[in-house]
């Protein structure tokens, strides 16, 4: 018989570390995180730059700083945890298979699961990106982890496609360690990332943003050798015309992240086609009884601390679960419409009239001078005037379970924006 | 530095190895000269992957005789070498009324190739069998002896079969002459001349000016370039045939297959192009392969593509593979414009030529030949149990460095540390599939760099993800 666990975790970065800690001081006893990489910390232990924490600590940490904080309540609780560890598979019974060297391959089950495995970075493969396929193309996260872990340097001339968050980072740490950016170009007509990075990462180094630019060509038959970048149209379609050619030896690709869901798949989670992630309730379960998910495997974050928020619910909830108070109420879809692009939770349950459920939402464009409004069934019961809603920036809004306490089965929550 | 062998196989793509390993089957002194780092490295390693059935060549060609034994050959091979490949059947579609004569006629030209099991069906049948199909087609021809293989697989299996009996692999070895002596021929590389009997020329796309070094006789080999698009793994069981259509002028058409590996492609465009080097991919082309795979397979899901690529076909002139002797240079075996289906068709044409070069030198059989070999275990793919047992006696199989595709630190590290083991990055990748999956290497590029750099004893600096140039990272002092 396989060994048992009230809870398991996967992923050790900071969605997992937080919500292992919150199911602990909820009370539970028998936890276990497996974690991939050599350390905890995830993807934090290669972020060195500051800007972590400002909501959870209230003070500007380092990524290896903010994990840390995780890693010693950890460590001081004494939740156990395996590293090098990857789980290959678990079953929507949540018998869990995982794989490390000391090990072997062992089978375990498991009361719960907290998926925690993050996000993967959008390769150029799947871009579609015309041209040579020489050395010297990297995702910005690749980079960063063999600049920041591996002590290595990526290239001298660089340019960088897409304007995410990592790639706004990139391009500074790059500037900073003597490489050359030369311009960051941006398929959309907005930038993907924090305000503050564009103007802390670029404006203060020089580095020109090409907003509705894209790189329609390769070139270099061993190492890049340079790029072609021309200006798009309203249709994201290269205008031709508008070519200009960029010498340089490194693409960095900063252009969108995806939630790495395929054990999420094995379970039989339902994934939405908009998040890439779980649908969840409330109480961030999936659809699979006792499977939670929560940070960027669930939808891809801006900010840790938001991360480390929503974790510290899953773990609670998770413990919620094993004892057996599942929770009542009858399911409500809550609906993501006119140019809200989805919602976080999909779902939440009518039927409870104390506390308070977190939404956290995206638009699909940028919005000025509009109107985030909530409706529970044909109700108004929350209507937020919004200077500016850009899709880089996630949003959020707290309904009152009363407020929609009263919804019936066929009844929705929607969230959408008017004038 | 003066070498000497019996035969010079130049090029270690597929129909060289292939030619290679079978000239081990005899008494002879072999060597293999490649100009890249590895095996497998220019037409080989970028193609459709697929062991044709055999109904498309042209009754009495040698592409017709060679494909089907080399199809023949293929399925016994893939046990014996232990590379993949499935049987998974293939329909050709046809798409109007008007043009059923043109696929009975294909269905009687592979009756003649001696192709067996041929069936036309209605457009209602091609779609119970594969439902993915387009209402638009009417009818199909069915070969199910078709099937799928891994061409690197492959490749590297017969490769490393020839060196394990015997033959002499020399990679970064460009041939820059040919020279006719009196007993045989001077192969002059960069490093090395090489004083030999035979020669073969399996130089694929530069087969033609290896040719004109020794021979007068006309052979041109263009480059005819065709782009890919790879899909997810979750996606390979949209079809599980390959689906081609109806052949036009300009090749087969665009094909809709899975791989041997779990993923769906499309493709290959196909154009003429001057550069032997020119693997580009396009915005053209992709739009092109995405427009006519959709003819097929309507709902192909596009958006689930993990990367595009482009190999080179080396597309001759006779419409046939140039095979043997030139009149005016004996001695010297062609082994050239080997296109589709030169990938099926390389067992048979390293069988035929070996025989060749046997018969001119007088070679006698070699008894001590073994012609079996074991691949790298897939760790991911094996029983739990099995999987601990293994990793009990060497634990670098259980730390997974590729994650997309399941690949650990043991299998890459036997990727290198093989016979003909990887040098480069693509090297690992065509061994074990490390950064074939989703991500495409995002993650497990640092992992493979350290991994090679360590067992080949170079400074991660060093390492390539291809031929000398390729480096990856930039040395500390040149920023």
């Amino acid at each position: 018989m396989s060994a048992y666990h009230d809870l398991v975790i996967i992923g050790g970065g900071p969605a997992g570390l937080a919500a292992a800690i919150s199911a602990r001081e909820a009370g539970l006893t028998d936890i276990l995180i497996l974690e991939r990489d050599t350390a905890l910390g995830g993807i934090l232990n290669q972020c060195i730059h500051n800007g972590f924490g400002l909501h959870t600590f209230k003070e500007e940490l380092t990524g290896p700083e903010y994990a840390d904080r995780y890693i010693r309540k950890v460590v001081e609780l004494g939740i156990p945890y395996k590293l090098s560890t990857i789980v290959a598979d678990i079953s929507k019974d949540r018998e869990i298979l995982y794989v490390n060297p000391e090990e072997g391959a062992v089978p375990i089950r498991a009361g719960a699961v907290i998926l925690a495995m993050g996000c993967r970075e959008r390769p150029r493969g799947a871009l579609g990106l015309p041209g040579y396929r020489p050395a010297g193309i990297y995702t910005a996260g690749t980079a960063q982890r063999l600049m920041n872990i591996e002590g290595k340097k990526v290239g001298k001339e660089v340019v960088i496609l897409g304007s995410g968050d990592i790639g706004l980072i990139m391009a500074r740490r790059m500037t900073l360690e003597g490489a050359h950016v030369q311009v960051v170009a941006e398929l959309l007509p907005f930038s993907g990332g924090l305000k503050r990075n564009i103007v802390q990462c670029l404006d203060d180094y020089g580095i020109p943003l090409k907003l509705s630019h894209t790189v329609t060509c390769i070139h270099g038959k061993e190492r890049v050798t340079g790029v072609t970048i021309s200006e798009v149209g309203p249709d994201r379609r290269p205008v031709p015309g508008t070519e200009t050619e960029y010498a340089c030896d490194t693409l960095l690709l900063s252009c969108g992240l995806l939630p790495e869901n395929e054990l999420s798949k094995n379970a039989s989670v339902p994934l939405s086609p908009v998040t890439g992630g779980p649908e969840v309730d409330d109480r961030l379960q999936t659809a699979v009884p006792g499977i939670f998910a929560c940070g960027n495997v669930l939808h891809v974050h801006d900010l840790v601390d938001f991360v480390s928020g929503e974790a510290e619910l899953a773990g609670r909830n998770a413990v919620e679960y094993l004892r057996g108070n599942g929770g009542s109420g009858t399911e409500i879809p809550v609906l993501a419409q006119n140019g809200v692009r989805y919602t976080v939770p999909q779902r939440v349950h009518a039927g409870v009239t104390e506390g308070t459920v977190t939404v956290r939402f995206r638009v699909g464009d940028v919005y000025k001078n509009k109107c985030l409004c909530v409706y529970a069934g044909d109700r108004n019961i929350r209507r937020i005037r919004k200077r500016i809603l850009v899709p880089g920036e996630m949003g959020e809004v707290i309904l009152k379970c009363e407020d929609y306490a009263n919804l019936s089965a066929g009844q929705t929550v929607r969230v959408t924006l008017e004038d | 530095m003066d070498k000497s062998y019996d035969v010079c196989v130049i090029g270690a793509g597929v129909t060289g190895s292939a030619v290679a390993r079978e000239l081990t089957k005899y008494n002879l002194s072999v060597c293999v000269l490649e100009k890249e780092e590895d095996v497998c490295s220019g037409t080989s390693k970028a193609n459709s992957g697929i062991a044709h059935a055999g109904f498309d060549p042209v009754p009495g060609s040698r592409m017709a005789e060679l494909n089907v034994r080399g199809a023949e050959l293929i399925r016994s091979l893939h046990k014996e070498l232990d590379f993949p490949y499935r049987q998974n059947g293939a329909l050709v579609l046809c798409f109007a009324e008007e043009d059923k004569p043109s696929l009975q006629a294909l269905y009687e030209r592979g009756v003649r190739n001696g192709v067996k099991e041929l069936k036309i069906l209605s457009g209602e049948e091609a779609r119970a069998l594969e439902p993915a199909l387009s209402d638009q087609v009417v009818a199909a021809l069915y070969a199910p002896t078709s099937g799928i293989v891994c061409p690197f697989g492959m490749t590297i299996a017969f490769a490393e079969n020839a060196a394990d009996n015997g033959a002499d692999f020399y990679f970064l070895s460009p041939v820059k002459n040919v020279k006719k002596e009196k007993d045989g021929y001077a192969v002059r590389t960069p490093d090395h001349t090489f004083r030999v009997r035979a020669v073969v020329n399996a130089a694929g796309l530069y087969a033609d000016r290896i040719h004109a070094m020794v021979s007068s006789e006309p052979l041109t080999v263009t480059p005819r370039r065709g782009e890919y698009i790879l899909m997810d793994r979750e996606v390979g069981d949209t079809v599980n045939a390959t689906i081609f259509q109806l052949p036009g002028k300009q090749g087969k058409g665009v094909l809709v297959t899975p791989t041997v590996h779990g993923n769906l492609m499309v493709g290959p465009s196909a154009d003429d192009i001057g550069d032997k080097e020119d693997t580009e991919t396009t915005y053209a082309g992709m739009a092109g392969i995405r427009e006519k795979a959709r003819l097929s397979v309507p709902g192909v899901p596009l958006n689930r593509m993990i990367t595009s690529f482009s190999g080179l076909r080396a597309h001759g002139t006779t419409g046939d593979f140039v095979l043997g002797q030139p009149a005016d240079a004996p001695g010297f075996f062609n082994v050239a414009a080997i296109e589709s289906p030169g990938l099926t068709s390389a067992p048979a044409i390293g069988e035929w030529t070996a025989r060749e070069i046997a018969g001119y030198t007088g070679a006698s059989e070699n008894r001590n030949f073994n012609g079996s070999r074991k691949g790298i275990p897939h760790v991911a793919e094996m029983a739990p149990a099995e999987r601990a047992a293994l990793i009990a006696s060497r634990p670098d199989y259980g730390r997974i460095v590729c994650r997309c595709e399941n690949v650990s630190e043991g299998e890459i590290r036997d990727a290198i540390r093989r016979t003909l083991g990887a040098r480069s990055l693509d090297g690992v990748k065509r061994r074990v599939r490390q950064g074939m999956g989703r991500c495409q290497a995002g993650f497990c590029t640092p992992g493979a760099i350290a991994i090679l750099a360590e067992e080949l004893g170079i400074p991660e600096e060093q390492v390539t993800k291809n031929r000398p140039g390729s480096e990856l990272l930039v040395r500390e002092d040149e920023i």
